[in-house]
């Protein structure tokens, strides 16, 4: 048995097989702007391969494990065939004029999202179905070889995971993952803990542990090769416990956000793309408080069209059904990057050119954003704002540039619903002048991530400098609570989206502060509203 | 219109398979077959649709048929369930 310590993502235990992952399997591409007769040719050829090839399959199957076994087979070639899988992709290339691979991937997430929040087991296991059915398609069709993904339920370990890595890993066979680089406030090290998957990093990974035995500790943040039969006894147990609170929680999904006192707090979810809305919805959250407009732009090789986003926007908003949807204005630059805004290299991108900032001084790509959400707004319920103000001039100057979208829109007679405004903050400057930025807009949402890293001067993606990174430094929660006070009296309400609005040992403290609104990633809404519902106020 | 209730009695409820074998046949009529359970409801013909009403064994389901040959479809269902599921 070997144990090596490194630092622990999440606190919940993994046991199983390790797989070392070399590089990236399978990535699916959006080509805009596809000849829509093409594509629906290639599906059609694609569908008729897989049909062929899962003929082929059962026939052997047949014969090798006989003919009950073989006839998972059959269900995937009936999958193929059905008629709402069908029209969805055939939309999708149409409607989008997309290839045909990003319209089969479109459509498999969003039937693997539909099982997968069923309750009974049986129903929700065919989310594994519906995926393998998704890429064997996508396999024929982007004509790549069979590749060694994963398999079979295993320990991921990697020398790296880039964010785009780590959200394309089939998180239903993912039951941790180990690196070697990557700091705790990583966006990796956030994609993990919204997926609620346990995670190490800082561990000197070796291929040759490949296919052995291991587990994680995340509550020592301890990686065990080959552990001896007590040790995996121990971690077993430990894991069975944690499985029984989770479940627990689950009695909570339809609960109400209201403190022992009667209090309601707006409890709403963080979201990164359109797919994460099914779990804001299984969870029951009142809204989304923090849809991160970026994956739109990340994913391109060029701007996305108003039309693109407005298709976007209106689906969320119509998904939410009236429920308060925040959309942050692009927020591109430091660690988000995309080449075609060919943003010059700088020696400080997280105090550089970057969010707001760009959008400000390239109004024509912010204006294209806002139109896009605003013919959303006449869908639902939706509200915007802005990230990484400073200044008050910077939110007198985005506010103008909304009016004169709605002008235009308006003059147009196209329609738009009442869109509240608000900010980000995230600079301790506008945490400090926060009593004069609520006189001009809606609402405050605390972004503190960037909070605390300007705050503290800390970068936060810089390993070596994690034991300065003191995310409960009394500095930022004074500033917390000046900001709410002077949101309050100006009449602005207010939340906070960052990574802290989920640690739910902050939870009372902002709550007693009078914060109206947390926001966070769908993993962890139950264990907020378990607190939130815990919590008396009066005390 | 036909419509016929029934309880399934399969271990699983209406699982892949059935539910495959159930589209299949509800494609050799021209009435519109649906399937009832609770407040949802889905077109026979749509396996997908069908196993996400995730019908459990012990449920109770309406079965209509609706169409030019809906005596056939309803007669040829109700068979089809009691044998099936």
């Amino acid at each position: 048995m070997e144990e090596i310590r490194g630092k622990s993502i999440l606190g919940r235990v993994a046991v199983g097989k390790l797989f070392y992952y070399k590089k990236p399997k399978r990535q699916v591409r959006r080509v805009g702007d596809a000849d829509p007769e093409t594509e629906l040719r290639r599906y059609e050829e694609a569908v008729q391969a897989a049909e062929n090839e899962l003929l082929g399959l059962y026939e052997k199957a047949c014969r090798e494990v006989g003919e009950v076994n073989a006839a998972v087979f059959e269900v995937h070639r009936m999958m193929l065939a059905d008629e709402d899988y069908q029209d969805s992709v055939v939309n999708i290339i149409k409607g989008q004029r997309v290839n045909a691979e990003y319209a089969v991937a479109v459509t498999g997430d969003n039937f693997q999202k539909l099982f997968a929040s069923m309750e009974d087991e049986y129903f929700k296991a065919r989310a594994a179905d519906v995926k393998d059915v998704s890429d064997r398609l996508h396999r024929l069709l982007s004509g790549q070889e069979e590749s060694r993904g994963l398999s079979e339920p295993a320990i991921l370990m990697a020398k790296d995971l880039v964010p785009s890595e780590t959200v394309q890993l089939d998180k239903r066979l993912l039951l941790g993952f180990v690196t070697e680089q990557g700091s705790l406030n990583s966006h990796t090290a956030i994609l993990a803990r919204t997926m609620n998957i346990p995670a190490l990093v800082g561990v000197p990974v070796r291929e040759e542990w490949d296919g052995h035995t291991a587990a994680i500790d995340g509550e020592t943040g301890t990686l065990y090769v080959d552990p001896d039969p007590k040790t995996l006894a121990f971690l077993k147990e430990k894991q069975a416990c944690a499985e029984e609170k989770r479940r627990l929680l689950l009695a909570l999904k339809d609960k109400e956000d209201v403190t022992l006192d009667g209090k309601r707090i707006k409890l709403y979810g963080n979201i990164g793309s359109v797919a994460d809305v099914a779990s804001v919805l299984q969870y029951n959250a009142a809204g989304i408080g923090l849809f991160r407009s970026e994956f739109l732009y990340l994913e391109k090789d060029t701007y996305p069209s108003e039309e693109e986003q407005f298709a976007v926007y209106k689906q969320v908003a119509e998904m939410m059904a009236g429920r308060e949807v925040i959309i942050r204005t692009l927020d591109i630059g430091a660690d988000k990057q995309a080449a075609y805004f060919e943003l010059d290299h700088e020696e400080n991108p997280a105090l550089g050119y970057r969010a707001i900032r760009i959008c400000l001084t390239r109004p024509e790509i912010f204006k294209t954003q806002l139109r896009a959400i605003y013919r959303a707004s006449a869908f639902g319920t939706i509200s915007v704002m802005f990230p990484m103000i400073a200044s008050l001039w910077e939110v007198k100057r985005a506010k103008e540039l909304a009016a004169e979208v709605r002008n235009e829109l308006e003059s147009h007679g196209i329609p738009f619903g009442r869109v509240a405004l608000g900010i980000m903050i995230e600079t301790p400057a506008a945490a400090v002048i926060s009593d004069r930025l609520a006189k001009e807009v809606d609402f405050f949402s605390i972004g503190t991530n960037d909070l605390i890293q300007y705050t503290l001067a800390v970068d936060r993606q810089n390993e070596r400098l994690e034991e300065f990174y003191d995310s409960h430094h009394e500095a930022v929660l004074r500033l917390i609570e000046h900001v709410v006070r002077s949101g309050h009296a100006a009449g602005c309400s207010v939340g906070i989206c960052g990574e802290l609005g989920a640690d739910t040992a902050l939870t009372e403290r902002f709550l007693r502060m009078g914060v109206d609104e947390l926001s966070v990633s769908p993993a962890f809404l139950l264990e907020v509203r378990e607190k939130i519902r815990g919590t008396d106020l009066r005390e | 219109m036909k419509e016929f209730r029934y309880t399934i009695t399969d271990k699983i409820g209406i699982h892949a398979r059935p539910a495959g074998e159930l589209a299949k046949l509800s494609k050799e009529f021209q009435s519109e077959v649906k399937i009832r359970a609770g407040k949802k409801e889905a077109e026979a013909r749509r396996l997908m649709a069908v196993m996400a009403l995730g019908i459990r064994n012990g449920q109770e389901i309406v079965v209509t048929a609706e169409g030019p040959d809906e005596a056939e479809a309803s007669e040829r269902l109700e068979e089809f369930f009691r044998k099936n599921l």
